[in-house]
């Protein structure tokens, strides 16, 4: 169980350019961090290291005590632009799927559809979807199976003020639970204890 | 498991669904085995003597078909980031992604070989072979064809660079296939020849995963 993201002096180098050196965080259970910046300083690329899908030019990133390949294995979400949801199939055959690839339980699946209000949508094909539904669908699997840490790629971007509000409260809740959260957003994120910034 | 089997039903539906999946090898497998009469004459004896080398050659091509989008799908659209976020060690999740390939086309092309080669005038007593040949042959193709899905993840006209990476590789299982039935139709030993290839395909399908994952952690990162 992840109960601490601890960034040090990280620095990360895409296609030869140094995105960003010298980064530091240090984010305890039940808090969020915000994560700003302009387009291309490395806010994506900063969520997907701390995913370890990419590799660091410099620092370190550690979970606590935890073996980093344990933590990210079985103790995070991802849910950004590249949804890995596939368009052909209906929404309940992914839902289903991702819930069970992370380790979450039929009743939780269900659960998770009410909470977000896709029961109706789900025998729908992803294809179907608008851009703010599918996104309510990514994030459904998150409630799904339960994982402590949360990597966000500008979450409520495609969502309405409904929705925006609706997945503040998850959010709250999550974090209420024990949750850590570290979101890429532009606009301000409502349940953010702690911000960081990055620049070019 | 309860992971792994949503997995292997994951990607046996995917893969059946993949640029048309069977029905797209077996109508270009049909289609090799229709236009070689056309293009060498129907003379019987002349058209039986080359029946298994010909099945054996478009069955190594007709494996080509769906490769290129193995691993491009989950690739683009961020799916292979998530399968990555598992307890599951990528070279598994790799294996099971040809196994479902295999599934989707391998398996059903093996059932087409024997028909396409006794089609175009091979002795009906080779069928059992062409079967296991096919069958063997194929899992091969499936593995070394990942390798070369995953090494092409990110270039343009992928397709293609697959093609030109994993052909080469092509070259032992169909050597040793092809030899086995020649043998086998020629009355000399041929168990040689299958062993081989069975021990080619275990190899592909013992190494082929290791690469391939090396292969997408590289392209993601």
């Amino acid at each position: 169980m992840i109960t601490q993201l601890l960034l040090k002096d990280a620095a990360v180098r895409r296609g030869g350019r140094l995105l960003f050196e010298g980064v530091s965080l240090n984010l305890a259970a039940g808090e969020a961090c915000a994560l700003t910046g302009p387009n291309g300083s490395g806010k994506t690329s900063l969520l997907r290291a701390v995913a370890g899908l990419v590799r660091l030019e410099a620092g370190t990133i550690g979970f606590g005590d935890l073996d980093p390949a344990d933590a990210r294995g079985e103790g995070l979400h991802l849910v950004g632009h590249a949804d890995g949801l596939k368009s052909a199939r209906t929404a309940r055959e992914e839902l289903n799927f991702w819930s069970r690839w992370t380790g979450g339980a039929q009743a939780s699946i269900q659960e998770a559809a009410e909470a977000l209000d896709l029961v109706s949508l789900l025998d729908l094909e992803v294809r179907r979807l608008s851009a703010g539904q599918r996104r309510r669908l990514a994030l459904a699997r998150m409630l799904a199976a339960p994982r402590p840490l949360w990597l966000l790629d500008e979450p409520l971007s495609p969502l309405d003020a409904k929705w925006r509000e609706g997945f503040s409260a998850l959010m709250k809740r999550h974090l209420d639970g024990g949750g850590l959260i570290l979101a890429a957003v532009h606009d301000p994120l409502p349940v953010a204890t702690r911000s960081l910034e990055l620049r070019q | 498991m309860s992971r792994l089997s949503a997995l292997i039903a994951r990607e046996t539906t995917l893969a059946w669904g993949r640029g048309g999946g069977p029905l797209v090898a077996l109508g270009f497998y049909a289609g090799v085995a229709t236009f070689l009469p056309l293009a060498i004459g129907p003379q019987h004896d002349r058209l039986a003597g080359i029946a298994t080398g010909a099945a054996w050659v478009a069955l190594t091509l007709a494996s080509l078909l769906s490769l290129e989008r193995m691993f491009e799908r989950d690739y683009e659209d961020g799916a292979l980031d998530l399968l990555l976020l598992s307890p599951v060690p990528l070279e598994l999740t790799c294996a099971v992604k040809c196994l479902g390939q295999w599934l989707a086309t391998g398996a059903p092309l093996a059932f087409a070989a024997p028909i396409a080669a006794i089609g175009l005038g091979a002795d009906p007593g080779l069928s059992p072979l062409i079967f296991l040949c096919a069958l063997l042959g194929g899992l091969a193709f499936a593995f070394i064809g990942g390798i070369g899905a995953a090494l092409s993840l990110g270039a343009r006209r992928g397709g293609l660079l697959t093609a030109v990476i994993v052909l080469p590789l092509f070259v032992p299982p169909v050597i040793f296939g092809g030899g086995a039935l020649a043998n086998f139709a020629g009355g000399l030993p041929w168990t040689g020849g299958i062993a081989f290839l069975g021990a080619y395909a275990a190899a592909a399908v013992a190494f082929g995963p290791l690469a391939m994952a090396a292969a997408c952690r590289n392209a993601l990162s």
